[in-house]
């Protein structure tokens, strides 16, 4: 193997690409839109969800709960409160989309709540939309947290439970986050790094071989003694470079739009070249070993969304594998986006150091040199 | 393998198939060091896939090809050391510029730097593109594209050059320029050229040897001048009548030196060993049988008329007849 042939390559390809920056504008424009118009679409916070409120009770105790409630609500205005008299009433305009919620405090609650008879509060909700409820959920555990903890003035000591009791609720959980909250966009911030280079490897690589190919460039190369050995890993070189400028300058420009802290640590950047080095190199070896054999110019463009779709989302870049159908954890295994992400993940949103990401990194080069090692095994030689 | 060998290539009864298609059969010859060998042929006669399986691109399916001494498949980075090849399509990259593109090649060869420093303006200068050296490629015509492309073929110094239609889809000024090129290799130092084309007149002008190759097969090989002495009759006389006699060709193979007729439409073509003395007779022959001669002209022996000659059939007729045949899978 001779490196000034696998350099001719690399050279080739990097004139090819500085000559045109489409290529570089294109691998950009796509993650970084999808990176702000998802990750603030998805990353708001939830307000003025409008939530009905039946106090059938009417008492100092339901008032009580009333009181608490506002006060919960007050602060980060999730809900907008509206009195409803009537259950029946709440209940036409939850279906009919009017409310998304109702609180019911049923006409027995102060009496249970006097015979320390575990008084109950209802929380009707509309669960067709998860994040809704899963936000209403959090304030009304808030809430009943609240009331337990709070003394009952009218039997003290006692606590107040509501269904599904599950935890003791003497037994009080101090939950302690390890990093600052991290908004969507910041979440999102490591699959929109892997797509520019995954966009690299499949316009700047699969595209534009299989356009040399068809227009016939490669056969004036063929001719010369250059090996398949080398004329892939210059291909691949080539493509890896240009993923990983795309990489870098969407780490930048994302992590600033994102408001990743720390973005300069030099340690931090340097883990975040071996991450999107050794991510280009794997997504470029992929790229190969489905192309090698393709000869027409369409392939490519016709699998370019598929394999986005097959790639992007079981990585794990917008929702977490463990929440994923077992076929699904197998294609997230086998897809070198999910090592990226968890590595890119580790690095921008934990600020973790290399042994947080060293395993990614062993994986993706082990995955590059198997794929190599095949695009090399089928690659045709000949014409 | 030994270099000291006069013949350049030594083609033994190569073939290859595609499936059940014979695109080459069994076809044998030699290239002697120094020429210009011209095979000519049809498109999807196999000039295509002979010139691949001599320059290591396509395996042959049975025979053997040495190329400069090295065996193709045996030895088939041998082959591409010793080998220039300008393919049919047109390989420089449009996106690099001249220099760049024959840099890149000559570093695919191993050329140092300093080699590179002085062969590149040399050869651009050879081909006139000295001037364009730093233009992309892809604002060239298409024949400043294939004079860069042989440009780019010489970078390493081959001792063969193979130019697969090197011609074709040019416009006739590119075409003169490109044949002054080739010319001009030959008188240089020793270089053997292979070229395969489809324009009879290119063949002529350009090589000292030709092989008709025609459905895979070779079907005659010879100077240009021994292939035309070889046809019978060394002018043809072309002619057109209106409503000639049933017997009429028979009539007019029995004129002085009249050694064969044959017609096609409504052409009449008759091989003569001298066109004015049958052109004279014919006249005669037509007026004393009433037939009106619309059209009458004679020219000396041509490659077209060799064609026709050995392969029943005119250039032109099996081109159009080939570009019928689904010959796609021979690019794959």
């Amino acid at each position: 193997m001779k490196f000034q042939r696998i350099f001719a390559i690399v050279e080739r390809d990097m004139r090819k690409f500085f000559r045109s920056p489409a290529l570089m504008m294109s691998s950009m424009i796509f993650p970084l839109m999808q990176l702000i118009v998802l990750g603030y679409a998805f990353g708001g916070k939830i307000k003025g969800i409008k939530v009905a409120v039946v106090d059938e009770d009417r008492s100092a105790a339901s008032r009580d709960v009333r009181q608490r409630f506002d006060a919960i609500i007050a602060g980060p205005q999730t809900m907008k409160i509206a009195e409803y008299n009537s259950l029946s009433d709440a209940e036409l305009d939850l279906r009919t989309g009017f409310v998304r919620a109702i609180v019911y405090i049923p006409v027995d609650f102060s009496r249970r709540m006097e015979q320390g008879n575990r008084p109950r509060i209802a929380f009707i909700e509309d669960n067709t939309d998860n994040f809704v409820t899963s936000e209403l959920l959090t304030r009304m555990q808030s809430l009943v947290q609240d009331i337990n903890q709070g003394l009952n003035p009218f039997q003290p000591g006692q606590r107040l439970t509501v269904p599904p009791p599950r935890l003791n609720p003497l037994v009080d959980l101090q939950v302690v986050e390890l990093y600052p909250y991290i908004e969507y966009i910041k979440y999102l911030l490591a699959g929109s790094i892997a797509m520019s280079i995954f966009i690299v490897a499949m316009i700047g690589g699969g595209i534009t071989f299989i356009d040399d190919k068809s227009r016939g460039l490669h056969e004036g190369y063929l001719v010369t003694p250059i090996k398949k050995s080398e004329l892939i890993l210059g291909l691949i070189f080539s493509g890896a470079f240009k993923g990983l400028m795309a990489g870098t300058t969407i780490t930048i420009i994302g992590g600033l739009i994102a408001g990743i802290s720390r973005l300069w640590d030099p340690v931090r950047l340097i883990y975040l070249g071996i991450v999107l080095t050794t991510t280009s190199v794997a997504m470029l070896s992929f790229m190969f070993l489905l192309m090698v054999r393709v000869s027409d110019p369409l392939v490519p463009r016709a699998i370019f969304g598929v394999l986005n779709t097959l790639l992007y989302f079981p990585s794990g870049a917008i929702y977490p594998i463990e929440g994923f159908p077992v076929w699904l954890r197998w294609i997230s295994y086998i897809d070198p986006f999910t090592y990226a992400v968890h590595a890119l993940k580790a690095l921008l949103l934990k600020d973790a150091g290399f042994q947080a990401i060293y395993s990614d990194v062993l994986i993706l080069i082990g995955f590059s040199i198997v794929l190599v090692g095949l695009s090399v095994a089928f690659f045709k030689r000949q014409i | 393998m030994n270099t000291e060998h006069t013949n350049a290539i030594e083609v033994t009864r190569l073939k290859k198939t595609f499936g059940d298609f014979v695109a080459v059969n069994d076809v044998s010859f030699t290239v002697h060091t120094g020429e210009i060998f011209g095979l000519l042929g049809p498109n999807g006669a196999g000039k295509t896939t002979l010139i691949r399986m001599m320059t290591t691109l396509t395996p042959p399916t049975s025979g053997a090809a040495v190329v400069a001494g090295h065996d193709v498949v045996s030895d088939a980075d041998g082959v591409r050391n010793s080998i220039g090849v300008i393919p049919q399509a047109l390989t420089s990259d449009p996106e690099l510029t001249a220099r760049e593109n024959m840099s890149i090649h000559a570093k695919l060869y191993g050329l140092t730097s300093a080699e590179r420093q002085k062969l590149i303006p040399s050869l651009l200068e050879s081909v006139g593109l000295t001037e364009f050296a730093d233009k992309l490629v892809g604002s060239f015509s298409g024949g400043m594209r294939r004079r860069l492309e042989i440009a780019r073929g010489l970078v390493h110094s081959p001792k063969i050059l193979f130019l697969d239609e090197p011609t074709t889809g040019l416009d006739p000024v590119s075409r003169t320029a490109v044949w002054e090129m080739i010319n001009k290799l030959k008188e240089g130092a020793g270089l053997t050229i292979l070229l395969t084309t489809h324009y009879m007149d290119e063949a002529d002008r350009l090589c000292d040897r030709i092989a008709i190759v025609d459905h895979g097969l070779l079907v005659a090989l010879d100077t240009p001048t021994k292939l035309k002495d070889s046809v019978p009759g060394t002018d043809i006389v072309e002619a057109e009548f209106d409503n000639p006699p049933a017997d009429w060709n028979a009539a007019l193979e029995k004129l002085d030196g009249v050694t064969s007729v044959t017609s096609q439409d409504s052409v009449v073509h008759i091989a003569s060993t001298s066109g004015p003395l049958t052109v004279g007779e014919l006249m005669d022959l037509a007026r004393e049988h009433r037939v009106a001669v619309r059209r009458v002209s004679v020219q000396g022996t041509t490659l077209d008329d060799v064609f026709l000659y050995y392969t029943g059939r005119q250039l032109r007729d099996a081109a159009s007849e080939t570009t019928r045949r689904d010959v796609s899978h021979l690019y794959k």
